[in-house]
């Protein structure tokens, strides 16, 4: 039997599993890619199957933890009750510079802490009171976001009111964002709420000088494990002069003149297209997908982003291809022999599933599944021509899913995030975390990829897996 | 110990009933306890002749927490023993008044409100089922008979009924039952007739008709029941008969509340309205 009757027969048995009305509705969310591409198609961005074990966020995830949180001279507050910014404190590793406390905010957490009294009375001026609070304790911050948990937008509190008038009178930018958690069917619609608050709360309302250039800006980077700091390297060594990141390792500054520069570069698409695209529709600031993830596809992007300059950042990409491959062709050639034909599975959120293929591809490894916990239509599309024949795509993977379809497919290593990780390990499987790279980094650009390879080889390579029977060998 | 919610819409007169009512059984002899589920705090005023009581959620938010409270900071006792306590909540447009009223529910019952020696607690609650909190009362272990306050005006009409879907939504899956409909005429036309009919289609009864007294708003004015400001008076003596009837009432249902189209047919072969 070839791969793809292989896996379409994995993906069968699994589906056997669900009763016929679970069955209907997650067979619609997998697919093995045949091989004129015509089962390339899946539903994606509906609402999750009840009684599945879902990997899923919430909007309050996406806008806090994802787009606003990494923002690092701001104190974004958890607006609600405790729990929600408390279990996700430090959580996401997007790594900042700066002084805690001073210019740099992204080591603590910010709670209204809501009371059964704030729910009865609303929290509407206690809100106004941590707001004076915060400015009394934090002068130096430039700025405060207010993440909306599920109860204020139960009880109805109006903190746009309060955002408004407390803005004016401490004079500092006060931006409420309305994410509710319950709002949406995952973290998704959190990361647009999050880019409409920024586009009518922030963005246009500094003026810089003069815009240079070569001035662009880094979009959907949040600097996990330092990648932001890779990418950036990797932009000003072409001679590029990176003015912005969203939002890894960021300032206000940076979101309120994100649109003063000559070229977007997303990576995150699915987190900011929609930034992007208000920018160029607004502003007439292009925007472009670069990947930095392996040097295959970091020259792909060096390459594109050269065609969009003149000769000068032309040049300069040649030198700089000229200077890396060979260290890349070394670390290529160092891990290769370890990591030749071994098989990977994926699932991660965002940009990963797709980005990340061609860096396992550079060191020999294939990927035989991956698939997205909230990416839409558009996302998929991006997918399929990054995959081979054979390769099943799956969109919300359900934890039964995931451990049959690894049961019955037999990978080497399988990245995913935390609520994976351990089950993995437990069946003898190697694992990444492929959210916050464990406790590793940066991946990004040619600083990351060697990390990269010595990470992947680790997991799979680690005499640990010799003392652990997996299920299939038992 | 019998716990009774009275429900049906604003402005229909259910403080006014059953305070009037609670008087009644009190005078023969029955200790009654009436909480007020209402933020507007108006459920206990004839009792304490006083407008407002110190409301649980209200004392609550001045020390931080209802931990912070004791008993009899927001029990207190009324005109013949009765013994009152007030919900509380927020003022209109904020915050939320439901979970208001499990709060104080919770904490009136955590704290031994309901004593042994309790016959009767009386739920006076807002309006309309508006939500879960407002619902409270008729979940499980709270009361168990509920009494809707209607007239024969079509809006009375519509509220009595939507509260009948309510009930039934907890009669369910707990023991909570429909004891019947109380009249508070407002001297519709074949009015008697009407509710007799409505009660009949909701699987109930109306338990009395009461009928309209200008002697209640005058003893309203007074901050008092009729019971206790005029005991002599015919109205005094309706009150009396409506409380007889719920303390011997036993006829606890089910109710079937009626769809749309039923509601205004019933209403046109009345004659309230027009074809």
């Amino acid at each position: 039997m070839s791969n793809y009757e292989l896996t379409k027969q994995a993906v069968e048995e699994v589906l056997s599993l669900y009763p016929d009305k679970a069955r209907k509705n997650r067979e619609k969310h997998i697919t093995v890619k045949d091989e004129e591409c015509s089962s390339c198609a899946l539903k994606s961005n509906v609402k999750s199957v009840p009684g599945v074990m879902t990997s899923r966020g919430c909007a309050y995830a996406g806008s806090k933890g994802v787009v606003w949180g990494p923002v690092k001279d701001m104190i974004h507050l958890s607006h609600g009750p405790v729990g929600c910014g408390y279990y996700s404190w430090g959580t996401r590793r997007n790594l900042a510079q700066g002084t805690a406390g001073v210019d740099n905010f992204v080591p603590f957490q910010f709670t209204s802490d809501f009371q059964e009294n704030d729910i009865v009375y609303g929290g509407d001026k206690k809100l106004e009171r941590i707001l004076r609070e915060i400015t009394q304790l934090f002068p130096t911050a430039k700025g405060i976001s207010i993440q909306s948990e599920c109860p204020v937008g139960l009880i109805g509190d109006d903190i746009d009111s309060v955002a408004r008038r407390l803005s004016k009178e401490l004079d500092l930018p006060i931006i409420p964002v309305r994410c509710e958690g319950f709002r949406g069917i995952s973290q998704s619609l959190g990361h647009h709420i999050a880019n409409d608050s920024i586009r009518d709360h922030v963005l246009g309302k500094v003026q810089r000088e003069e815009i240079g250039p070569y001035d662009i800006s880094l979009i959907g980077d949040y600097n996990i494990g330092g990648d932001a700091w890779a990418s950036k390297m990797l932009l000003q060594e072409i001679g590029l002069k990176v003015q912005n990141i969203w939002t890894g390792d960021s300032t206000l500054e940076m979101l309120q003149t994100g649109n003063q520069v000559k070229l977007n570069l997303i990576h995150c698409y699915r987190s900011m297209n929609y930034i992007v695209r208000h920018m160029e529709e607004t502003y007439g600031v292009p925007w472009m997908e670069v990947n930095f993830f392996g040097p295959a596809k970091i020259k792909e992007s060096l390459i594109k982003i050269a065609e969009r300059f003149d000769q000068t950042i032309q040049d300069q990409v040649q030198k700089v291809l000229d200077k890396y491959e060979p260290l890349m062709n070394k670390v290529m050639e160092t891990y290769r022999p370890r990591l030749e034909g071994k098989k990977v599975m994926l699932y991660v959120g965002g940009l990963r599933p797709r980005h990340v293929i061609g860096a396992y591809e550079d060191l020999g490894m294939e990927v035989i599944g991956t698939g997205y916990e909230f990416a839409h239509g558009d996302d998929y599309e991006r997918t399929f021509d990054q995959v081979d024949t054979g390769t099943v795509i799956y969109d919300d993977l359900t934890a039964v899913e995931l451990e049959k379809l690894v049961e019955r497919l037999h990978p080497d290593l399988v990245g995913a995030g935390i609520k994976e990780k351990y089950v993995m390990e437990k069946m003898g499987l190697p694992f990444r975390q492929m959210h916050s790279w464990d406790y590793s980094g940066p991946y990004h650009g040619y600083e990351g990829f060697p990390i990269f390879a010595r990470d992947m080889d680790m997991a799979i390579n680690s005499p640990t897996w010799k003392l652990v029977q997996n299920p299939w060998h038992r | 110990m019998r716990q009774v919610a009275i429900y049906g819409k604003g402005g229909i007169g259910k403080s006014t009933t059953t305070q009037n009512t609670v008087s009644a059984l009190a005078e023969m002899g029955k200790k009654v306890t009436i909480v007020g589920c209402d933020p507007k705090a108006d459920s206990t005023r004839l009792i304490l002749h006083s407008k407002a009581q110190t409301t649980v959620m209200d004392l609550a938010r001045e020390r931080g927490s209802v931990e912070d409270l004791e008993l009899h900071e927001v029990l207190v006792e009324g005109y013949a023993g009765i013994r009152c306590a007030e919900s509380g909540g927020p003022e209109p447009g904020v915050g939320c008044a439901g979970r208001g009223v499990i709060t104080a529910i919770n904490f009136l019952e955590e704290n031994g409100a309901y004593t042994a020696d309790t016959d009767y607690v009386f739920y006076d609650v807002l309006g309309d089922v508006v939500c879960g909190g407002f619902a409270m009362p008729i979940r499980e272990n709270k009361a168990q008979e509920i009494y809707i306050v209607t007239s024969g005006e079509m809006m009375a009409m519509y509220a009595a009924n939507n509260i009948a879907k309510g009930i039934l939504k907890y009669a369910t899956t707990g023991s909570v039952r429909l004891g019947g409909l109380i009249c508070n005429s407002r001297k519709v036309d074949k009015e008697y007739e009407l509710i007799e009919e409505l009660a009949k289609r909701l699987n109930t009864r109306m338990i009395h008709f009461l009928p309209r007294d200008n002697e209640v708003q005058r003893a309203e004015l007074r901050k008092m029941t009729v019971i206790e400001y005029n005991p002599q008076h015919p109205q005094a003596d309706e009150y009396r008969t409506l409380a007889q009837k719920i303390d011997q009432n036993t006829n606890m249902t089910i109710p079937t509340p009626m769809n749309m189209d039923e509601l205004e047919e019933l209403l046109m072969a009345y004659g309230i309205m027009e074809e």
